[in-house]
C-alpha cells in the first residue's frame, strides 16, 4: 500500500494519505506533509513529544498537522517522521513522538501557509484508513 | 465537473439563479472563455455555497480572475447585514491582508537594464524570501504587540520608512480596532521571526517598467509616465496571519458546531457576536502585521536601490489589502447601509470621492494594484463608482490560477522556465527552482484578459500595464 498520493487541486495542494491503522494513516499524512516542504529524507537529531485534542477525527488530523507547521516557523523543526503515535478514538486525543531537524540546515522547497478542512475527510474503507487533506499553499 | 446552472445576463456578466437554500442568486463577472475554465472546478458550487449563508445582502459574487477556494472562493465577495449577517474566517482567507504595494521611482528602463542582474541579486539578498528564511529585524513580544496594533505607521516610528508611505495606504497602514489580545500566543511565535520577509508561494518583489499608460489625466495625478520604473511588493501577514485564521475557525466550531454546514471551512459567527467581534479586532491585528511587513520590505529596498542609485527616489503610490472582512457603508437598493463586506482575493475599489482615498487621489479614485503572474504584465487601475453599484467596490486580485502546482510541474522544469524569462529579459531569483515552475505563467489565466473583463464593466479602469524586468521570488 501506497503511504499516500497527492492529487490535482487547482491552487492548493491536495493528498491522500492511507495506512492499516488509524495511527498509520495519521504519520503517513504527516510524512506527505513534511515531503512537500523537503523532498528528500530529513535527519533525526531532535525529538519531540505531541499532545494533540479535537472534537472528531478531522479536526484532530488537522491539529496534529497544523503544529508541525506551528513548529516550523516558531522552534525551526523540520519533521523527519513520527516515531510512536497513540490515538484515543474516544476522547479525540493524540500522543505522538515527532523526530526531525532544524530547518535552517535544508533547502526547503515549498511554503505551506494552512492545513484546511476543505474536501476533508478520514474513513475507514474495508481494511484500510485514508485520509484527505486540502493545504493551503 | 460543475453542475450548477448559470445564466448570461449581460457580456461579462453571468448569473447563478436563486434557488434551494440559497439566500440570494450568485453573479459571475467574467468572459465566456474565462468562465468555461471555472465550470471544470468548484468554484461555482462555492459561489453558491456562499449565498446560502445567513444574511448575505444583494449576491454572492465572484470576479474574472475566479477559482476554487477552500470554502469561499478565491476572487470573490460577500458582504452581510450587520445585525442578521455573519462574519467568517474562510472569506477573509489564511493569508490575512495579503496584499500588494506599487513604489514610484524616478528612474527609466535604461538605469535598469544596464545592472539588471546586480540589482536583481542585491535585492534577493536584502529581502529575506522563501520559506524558513528569518528576519533580520528582531522585535521583542511588547513591540510585536505594537505592530499588531499600530501597523504601518509604528513602524515608521522606528524608522523603516516615511510618513508619506502610510498616508498612502488602505486605511493609512493600520486598521482600527485591532486588539494584540485576541491574538494567540501560536500566533505570535509563528510570526514574531517573520516581520519584514516575502514569505513563498506566489509572493514576489518585482522592478518593473510602465510599458503603456492607458489614462493620461489619472497617470498624471499618479505621477506615472511610460518607461519609469516602479516597484512591486506582494505578500501578506506570514505564519501570524495564517494562524489567527485557524485559531477562530476552531473557536467558532467550538462555539457553533459544525452540522449545519455545506463546507466545514464556511465557519461563521454572528458580526454582532463576541466571537465575530473577537476575530474583527484579531484579524485587523494580522492585517496590521501585513502592513508592516510591506513597511518594511519597503524601507529595505529603499535604501537597497539608494546604495545603487544614490539620486533615487523611491515613494508609495499605494498599498493594498486583498484578502480581509471589513465594515463599510455601501447604498442597496437605493439605501445607504452599513455592511461586513469579505474580499477572498479581491482587492478594494473605491470610485472619486470616497473618504477613505488618499487626499491625493480623492478626485480621480481608488489606485487598484493587480498583480499579473510571474514574468507576465502587472496592472495599475483606478476605482469607480459603478464598481461600488456592481460589486461592493471591489475589483479582481491577481491573473488567478488555472492549473494545479502537480500539472504544472510535470509539464514545467523550473530551469525553462527561467530560460524563458531570461529570453524575454526578466531576471529572477528564487530560492527554489520548484517554486519557479509552480508558478510559471502558464498555470495562470490571462491576465490581460482579466484586467479586460474589469475594464470593460467599468468596475476599475486600466491606467498603466507594468512589465517585469527583475524578480525575487518568495
Amino acid at each position: 500500500m501506497k503511504a499516500y498520493e497527492f492529487l490535482d487541486h487547482t491552487a492548493d495542494v491536495k493528498f491522500q494519505a492511507y495506512g492499516a491503522t488509524l495511527e498509520e494513516v495519521f504519520s503517513n499524512a504527516a510524512l506527505a506533509l513534511t515531503r512537500l516542504m523537503y523532498p528528500d529524507n530529513v535527519k533525526v537529531n531532535d525529538s519531540l513529544e505531541m499532545h494533540i485534542a479535537g472534537r472528531d477525527l478531522e479536526s484532530l488530523l488537522y491539529n496534529f498537522l497544523e503544529e508541525f507547521l506551528v513548529l516550523f516557523d516558531s522552534r525551526n523543526f523540520l519533521l523527519a517522521g513520527i516515531e510512536k503515535i497513540k490515538i484515543d478514538r474516544q476522547e479525540f486525543k493524540l500522543v505522538a513522538e515527532a523526530v526531525g531537524d532544524r530547518a535552517v540546515d535544508y533547502e526547503i522547497h515549498r511554503g505551506i501557509k494552512a492545513v484546511t478542512y476543505s474536501d476533508m475527510f478520514v474513513r475507514q474503507d474495508q481494511d484500510a484508513w485514508i485520509a484527505q487533506v486540502v493545504l493551503d499553499v | 465537473m460543475s453542475e450548477i446552472p448559470v445564466r448570461r445576463v449581460s457580456k461579462n456578466t453571468y448569473e447563478i439563479p436563486r434557488a434551494g437554500d440559497m439566500k440570494v442568486p450568485g453573479t459571475v463577472f467574467t468572459s465566456e472563455a474565462l468562465l468555461k475554465a471555472i465550470t471544470r472546478d468548484k468554484t461555482l458550487s462555492q459561489v453558491r455555497n456562499v449565498a446560502c449563508l445567513p444574511g448575505i445582502l444583494k449576491s454572492s459574487i465572484v470576479l474574472s480572475d475566479a477559482h476554487q477556494g477552500y470554502g469561499f472562493p478565491i476572487g470573490g465577495v460577500a458582504a452581510f447585514d450587520m445585525d442578521t449577517g455573519v462574519v467568517s474566517p474562510g472569506g477573509v482567507g489564511y493569508d490575512i491582508n495579503c496584499g500588494v504595494r506599487l513604489l514610484r521611482t524616478n528612474l527609466t528602463n535604461a538605469d535598469i537594464m544596464e545592472r539588471q542582474r546586480e540589482v536583481v541579486e542585491a535585492l534577493y539578498r536584502k529581502i529575506p524570501s522563501g520559506v524558513g528564511r528569518g528576519s533580520s529585524l528582531k522585535l521583542s513580544r511588547p513591540e510585536l504587540d505594537k505592530v499588531l496594533e499600530g501597523g504601518a505607521p509604528y513602524i515608521v516610528g522606528k524608522g523603516f520608512g516615511t510618513e508619506a508611505d502610510y498616508l498612502h495606504m488602505e486605511e493609512e497602514g493600520c486598521m482600527r480596532g485591532a486588539d494584540a489580545g485576541k491574538v494567540s500566543q501560536r500566533a505570535k511565535e509563528r510570526g514574531i521571526g517573520q516581520l519584514g520577509t516575502l514569505g513563498a508561494g506566489n509572493h514576489f518583489l518585482e522592478v518593473q517598467v510602465i510599458g503603456a499608460i492607458y489614462d493620461d489625466e489619472v497617470a498624471k495625478v499618479l505621477q506615472l509616465s511610460e518607461d519609469q520604473i516602479v516597484i512591486m511588493i506582494h505578500c501578506g501577514s506570514r505564519g501570524l496571519g495564517h494562524q489567527v485564521a485557524s485559531d477562530y475557525i476552531k473557536k467558532m466550531e467550538q462555539e457553533y458546531g459544525i452540522a449545519h454546514l455545506p463546507d466545514r471551512e464556511l465557519i461563521y459567527a454572528p458580526v454582532k457576536s463576541q466571537l465575530g467581534q473577537d476575530y474583527l479586532a484579531a484579524m485587523a491585528a494580522a492585517m496590521n502585521f501585513a502592513f508592516a511587513n510591506r513597511q518594511v520590505i519597503t524601507h529595505w529596498t529603499r535604501e537597497e536601490m539608494q546604495c545603487l542609485y544614490p539620486d533615487i527616489t523611491v515613494e508609495t503610490i499605494y498599498d493594498v489589502c486583498h484578502n480581509i472582512a471589513k465594515i463599510e457603508e455601501h447604498v442597496i437598493d437605493g439605501k445607504q447601509q452599513t455592511v461586513c463586506v469579505h474580499r477572498k482575493g479581491a482587492t478594494r475599489s473605491f470610485g472619486a470621492g470616497r473618504a477613505e482615498i488618499p487626499a491625493t487621489y480623492r478626485e480621480v479614485g481608488q489606485p487598484v494594484l493587480i498583480p499579473g503572474s510571474m514574468g507576465t504584465a502587472s496592472y495599475l487601475l483606478i476605482g469607480t463608482r459603478e464598481s461600488e453599484e456592481l460589486t461592493f467596490g471591489s475589483c479582481a486580485h491577481g491573473a488567478g490560477r488555472m492549473m494545479s502546482r502537480k500539472a504544472a510541474l510535470r509539464s514545467l522544469r523550473g530551469e525553462e522556465v527561467q530560460q524563458r524569462l531570461q529570453s524575454k529579459s526578466i531576471e529572477v531569483r528564487a530560492g527554489s527552482w520548484r517554486s519557479i515552475a509552480e508558478e510559471a505563467p502558464e498555470a495562470y489565466k490571462d491576465i490581460d484578459e482579466v484586467i479586460a473583463v474589469m475594464h470593460e464593466l467599468n468596475i476599475s479602469r486600466k491606467v498603466a500595464r507594468l512589465v517585469p524586468l527583475a524578480v525575487v521570488k518568495g
